[in-house]
């Protein structure tokens, strides 16, 4: 068998949300076929949806991803508003991105901790950390452990929240609660700063690889955009508000994939952490951008491996801000909300940052409430082109390395992206063929 | 290492939500990674496994290829257990099912292209509708501590019974308002506990995620109905969001 042929299959790749392929065949040193698959079975939410009732539809759709449910149950919350012209209090507001800072916090851990260090550590997986790093292990479980309890207290459960409805939230924390959260939290941020120390230590072995592509996120001009915003790209100069999303995701259905792909000014976006911190690093916090310097990230980046290292940046973030969010609840009087809500005929979309991308859910209803249209935009989908184009790229530049290293990589750069491949359908499986 | 039961993950058509259930264990895990060996988790590590002890299916079945791979996962495992909803019962999945024609079902979601063979599609079907189950543990999502229960007990070597009760129980022990006094349709009276009455205790109506006791109490679901002045057909839609049919014993 010449050197120069390669034949890597890895059928479903394994430490990602879901189900994935990976095919490339090189015959004597010519690339014939890269291509990544995605073969989820699919589940049509968007049929699940139509005709029920405005009160129900939110609890439907945060089924579409158990990870990022927090975001899924918000993003639907926020369509249905607009479509029925509902404003919501301070204080739910408040409460929702204390919610979305905590499913950050825990998405992030537990993807960079517990999926990806293997990778960098030359293992299959945390398990066999346990025996190894007991202390970080620990350490990161006590961070998981804070996040999930955090949404546990203020949605009622951290999967699948029952607290947040449309236009209120139906119980609130208690006061008492939310001190002895604000005392843990602060005392979190040393152990960020740990798991920053440890992530540094293994941040050489973190692959040079580069591709410039368009980087797509949400944009709000009071702070780093997470809950609220409009659309915004480095190829754009205003940003595009999210009733026009259609616009600007494009979605379209490929072959190879379950899962519709999405472009707009380029072949390909990149939606996520790195998208976001290179679309609004300035308005990180001062902690979280030491962090970010501290840990080789320092303004606009082009590696998409380096979305881990956002996503380390962003649990910074999301703890300082979970801070400010629980003062101002301690601040205010919190009264329980009993908003009567009158269905009506309309139209709306909403968007929220989840931990992988910008997030858009949009509704049609009838005058009695009940879902006529549904049309969910999840962020995985919107980077299955662009992983694409990097495995393009990529090929050519690694593999000089060998069939397995090059195969480690290919599937370590899925793992980057932190796909949610259920969302977007559900499977992912990696095929590199000679 | 050897004599620790051989443990397996497997997920199809689902969120994936359950299995994270087994990640907010958090410390717990630790400990319970100490007890069995785990071989096979596709989210969690790399690698493979020809045969368990135990299987963990997540996920409902919804096309032939799915169907195929849980036949050899069951051929390949001495016990399996079908946790979340999805497995149990088809959950959310299954409201595609309501739908006279799938292909209206794809084209809703894919449109033009809904013809194309890999979106293609069949009825949703629990895990027991194409493989002998020998556990359930349902919820959606499920419960974490309930999950560790049952785990311990099989490990024991015991034979876990899930509460064959109504939610209504746990939510009267937790000394809550019931939801029916403020207008609101709740399917507690009909739906299995296990969950400490979660949703009421937040405010909000319990939608039957673990599905229904055995043999709910038709009859004083029917007075309470009568008494409230809600109808059978607002329970019928409300108890079709987790694929429950209380008729059927699931």
């Amino acid at each position: 068998m010449s050197k120069n042929n390669i034949n890597i299959h890895v059928h479903h790749v394994t430490r990602i949300e879901g189900h994935g392929d990976i095919v490339v065949d090189a015959k004597e040193g010519k690339i014939e076929k890269v291509q990544w698959q995605v073969p989820e079975a699919p589940r049509f939410f968007e049929a699940m949806v139509k005709g029920r009732h405005f009160s129900e539809v939110a609890t439907i759709t945060s089924r579409i991803c158990g990870i990022c449910s927090i975001g899924h149950t918000l993003a639907s919350l926020k369509a249905t508003e607009a479509a029925m012209d509902i404003k919501i209090s301070e204080t739910t507001r408040v409460l929702r991105e204390l919610l979305m800072h905590g499913e950050s916090l825990q998405s992030h851990i537990l993807h960079v901790c517990y999926l990806v260090v293997p990778d960098l550590l030359r293992v299959n997986s945390v398990l066999p950390l346990i025996q190894s790093h007991t202390d970080v292990v620990l350490l990161v479980t006590k961070l998981h452990r804070l996040a999930n309890e955090l949404c546990d207290a203020v949605g009622g459960r951290t999967t699948h929240p029952i607290r947040a409805r449309v236009g209120r939230f139906s119980m609130l924390p208690d006061k008492k609660q939310l001190a002895e959260f604000k005392t843990r939290l602060v005392e979190s941020v040393d152990d960020l700063k740990k798991l920053a120390d440890v992530v540094k230590s293994l941040a050489g072995n973190i692959p040079d690889f580069t591709r410039e592509t368009e980087y797509l996120s949400l944009t709000y001009d009071k702070e780093y955009a997470i809950y609220d915003g409009q659309c915004i790209t480095n190829d754009i100069k205003k940003p595009i508000p999210v009733s026009e999303y259609k616009g600007v995701v494009n979605e379209f259905v490929v072959p190879q994939s379950t899962a519709k792909y999405g472009k707009f000014n380029r072949a390909s976006f990149m939606v996520g952490a790195l998208a976001r911190y290179n679309n609004n690093y300035k308005q990180l916090s001062p902690l979280a951008t030491t962090v970010a310097n501290m840990l080789g990230l320092n303004g606009v980046n082009y590696n998409p491996f380096m979305n881990n290292i956002a996503q380390v940046v962003e649990s910074v973030f999301a703890v300082e801000r979970a801070i400010a969010h629980i003062d101002w609840l301690l601040n205010h009087d919190l009264e329980l909300e009993t908003p009567e809500i009158k269905p009506k005929e309309g139209k709306g979309a909403g968007a929220v940052e989840v931990p992988r991308g910008v997030l858009f859910h949009e509704y049609e209803y009838d005058s009695k409430g009940l879902c006529r249209k549904a049309n969910c935009v999840i962020p995985t989908n919107l980077n299955h082109n662009n992983i694409q184009l990097d495995f393009e790229k990529m090929v050519p530049e690694f593999m000089h390395l060998g069939e397995k290293e090059l195969q480690f990589h290919l599937e370590m750069l899925v793992r980057a992206y932190d796909p949610c491949v259920s969302c977007s359908t559900h499977y992912l499986d990696v095929k590199l063929k000679k | 290492m050897s004599s620790k039961p051989k443990v397996a993950f497997f997920d199809f058509a689902c969120c994936e939500g359950c299995q994270l259930q087994i990640a907010n264990l958090e410390e717990n895990v630790v400990g319970l990674a100490a007890l069995v060996d785990v071989v096979e988790f596709r989210e969690v590590l790399t690698g493979t496994a020809p045969e368990y002890d135990i299987a963990f299916i997540e996920g409902s079945i919804t096309r032939k290829s799915d169907e195929e791979r849980l036949k050899d996962i069951r051929n390949r495992s001495k016990l399996l257990v079908s946790y979340g909803q999805c497995a149990v019962s088809g959950g959310v999945n299954r409201l595609k099912n309501n739908w006279n024609n799938l292909d209206d079902v794809k084209k809703e979601v894919y449109g033009a292209n809904y013809q194309m063979p890999h979106l293609d599609t069949y009825p949703t079907r629990a895990i027991d509708e194409v493989v002998k189950v020998d556990l359930y543990i349902p919820g959606c999502p499920i419960n974490r501590d309930e999950f560790l229960t049952i785990v311990k007990e099989l490990l024991l070597g015991k034979v876990p019974k899930l509460p064959n009760y109504p939610v209504c129980v746990q939510c009267k022990l937790n000394e809550n308002e019931c939801l029916f006094d403020f207008g609101i349709t709740c399917l507690g009276p009909l739906a299995r506990a296990g969950c400490g009455a979660i949703c009421p205790s937040n405010g909000v109506a319990c939608e039957a995620c673990r599905g229904a006791v055995d043999n709910p109490n038709k009859n004083a679901m029917h007075e309470i109905l009568q008494k409230y002045n809600f109808t059978v057909e607002e329970i019928k839609r409300k108890i079709n969001i987790f694929g429950v049919n209380p008729e059927v014993k699931k």
